[in-house]
């Protein structure tokens, strides 16, 4: 099995090309979902039944979907039912934030939970409110836990954005689909994009890694 | 623990080549005979196209079968040469590969003869002569197809249709107009969603499929306000190496055109000719 070198040089700008928008909907999306899980987060962790069922809700429902249909279901079937125009990024952008969203919610959850109640009854103690206690004392210390997840989901959605290429957009994966089908050499187009998606991912492996063990070193 | 992951090992290698043997590569050329009255094996061939693409390869909803006039064709071309063909439902991505992998020996998917393909794979005669048009909705602003530039295509990956979208956008800048955001969709169908949902202005695909899309549609109102705008031929395409095979195409071909058996395959999907 050869690896054409000519046919990868020829093709390597226009696939380096698509760097650009994976990561900008890997970026985006995860900082958005990011904001949009905490809240949903807290939502979950109320008694009251009105804020947490639907937060309920929109966690099982998107982690028990596939991504895949969460975007051909906002791109094609919401204009559909709701009868709007629909722009591709934006669509794209919409499916991976709320995908990000209810995965990262249950991290944060996850991490919040993971404070020693004790945390909450001596900031009560001292007198705070129970918003003032989670601003100033379980938020903060969840934050530095959920680091290494959180991590993980990034590296996880950089992979999984690459499902946007089918609403026609011009990430990584549909210009490996576009080099594949037009030099007809399959293996180079594919395992050459892989390439990529690996560097990208080992390098923010790395960053993560980094990240944790400084704030290790920190206060803990 | 050691213990358990010597074991895990062991157990996924057995597994895999188990698993590794069980998928033999298959040779699609010969099965036990088949009914030759001298009993040598009948040569069967397994056709491939991206059933999304009436009336040429559709999947008919009634009887849930792969049909149209490219599977009639072929089945035709079989009859007149004397092998056996099956038609498979595959990706248009993946019909050149599956075709050089050996995992299929004939492409029949309304595909274009061109000279890049040429470089790949051989065709056979011209069995359909077609052109890339373009589509929008009623009442839509664009009248000519100058009136694109500026505005959103959708077209099918690795199609002419996609490569005429692109000539279109370079053409369009060298003129010093705004070029075109070109949409690829992977399948035929999507396309047609991309426009129906409205994600794109206009789409550019083989005239005969925009029309049967019309026909089957009419609630959708597209509309096809110029002719085609090039024009091209639809080959099978086949292994270069094949050359037994590249013979019994263009014969069991010149057959079916010669007997009248093309015509009513013609006729069939697109009516009498004009």
């Amino acid at each position: 099995m050869t690896y054409d070198l000519g046919v990868v040089r020829r093709y390597l700008p226009f696939l380096l090309n698509g760097i650009g928008i994976t990561f900008r909907f890997t970026v985006v999306a995860f900082v958005l979902g990011a904001v949009l899980g905490l809240v949903v987060a807290l939502g979950r962790i109320q008694r009251n039944p009105f804020m947490r069922l639907p937060c309920v809700w929109y966690t099982d429902f998107i982690r028990g979907t596939p991504l895949l249909a969460q975007i051909y279901l906002i791109h094609f079937g919401l204009p559909q039912v709701l009868g709007y125009k629909p722009v591709g990024w934006i669509d794209a952008m919409v499916a991976l934030t709320i995908n990000a969203g209810a995965y990262i919610a249950e991290i944060w959850r996850g991490a919040i939970e993971s404070i020693d109640p004790g945390q909450m009854e001596a900031a009560r103690s001292l007198g705070m409110t129970y918003s003032q206690a989670m601003r100033y004392v379980i938020l903060p210390q969840s934050f530095k836990r959920a680091i290494p997840p959180l991590g993980n989901e990034f590296i996880a959605l950089l992979k999984e954005s690459c499902l946007v290429s089918v609403i026609g957009l011009e990430d990584l994966m549909m210009r490996a689909n576009m080099m594949s089908g037009r030099s007809f050499r399959p293996f180079e187009a594919y395992f050459t994009v892989a390439l990529i998606y690996l560097i990208m991912t080992l390098g923010f492996s790395r960053l993560v890694a980094r990240l944790e063990g400084g704030l290790k070193r920190g206060r803990s | 623990m050691k213990k358990t992951l010597v074991w895990l090992l062991v157990t996924s290698l057995i597994v895999l080549t188990v698993g590794a043997a069980g998928c033999s590569t298959k040779t699609p050329n010969e099965t036990p005979n088949t009914g030759n009255p001298d009993n040598t094996p009948k040569l069967k061939l397994i056709a491939v196209g991206e059933a999304t693409f009436a009336p040429f390869e559709y999947v008919d909803p009634q009887t849930e079968q792969v049909t149209g006039f490219d599977v009639d064709l072929i089945h035709a071309i079989a009859k007149a040469s004397g092998f056996e063909v099956e038609y498979k439902n595959l990706a248009w991505n993946s019909l050149i590969p599956a075709l050089l992998n050996k995992e299929a020996d004939l492409v029949v998917s309304g595909m274009t003869i061109t000279d890049e393909r040429l470089l790949a794979v051989a065709f056979s005669d011209p069995y359909f002569a077609s052109g890339q048009a373009w589509a929008v909705k009623e009442g839509s602003d664009i009248k000519t197809l100058d009136d694109l530039a500026g505005k959103t295509v959708a077209v099918q990956i690795n199609t002419t249709g996609a490569f005429a979208a692109e000539e279109l956008d370079g053409k369009f800048k060298d003129d010093g107009k705004p070029g075109l955001t070109i949409k690829s969709l992977t399948n035929a169908a999507d396309v047609f969603n991309e426009l129906k949902a409205g994600g794109c202005d206009a789409v550019i695909s083989d005239l005969p499929v925009i029309q049967e899309y019309m026909k089957n549609n009419p609630d959708d109102k597209v509309i096809v306000p110029e002719p085609a705008f090039t024009v091209e031929y639809y080959g099978i395409a086949m292994r270069k190496a094949d050359k037994e095979i590249h013979e019994l195409i263009n014969k069991g071909l010149a057959k079916v055109k010669a007997d009248g058996t093309y015509d009513t395959i013609y006729e069939k999907y697109f009516g009498p000719k004009q």
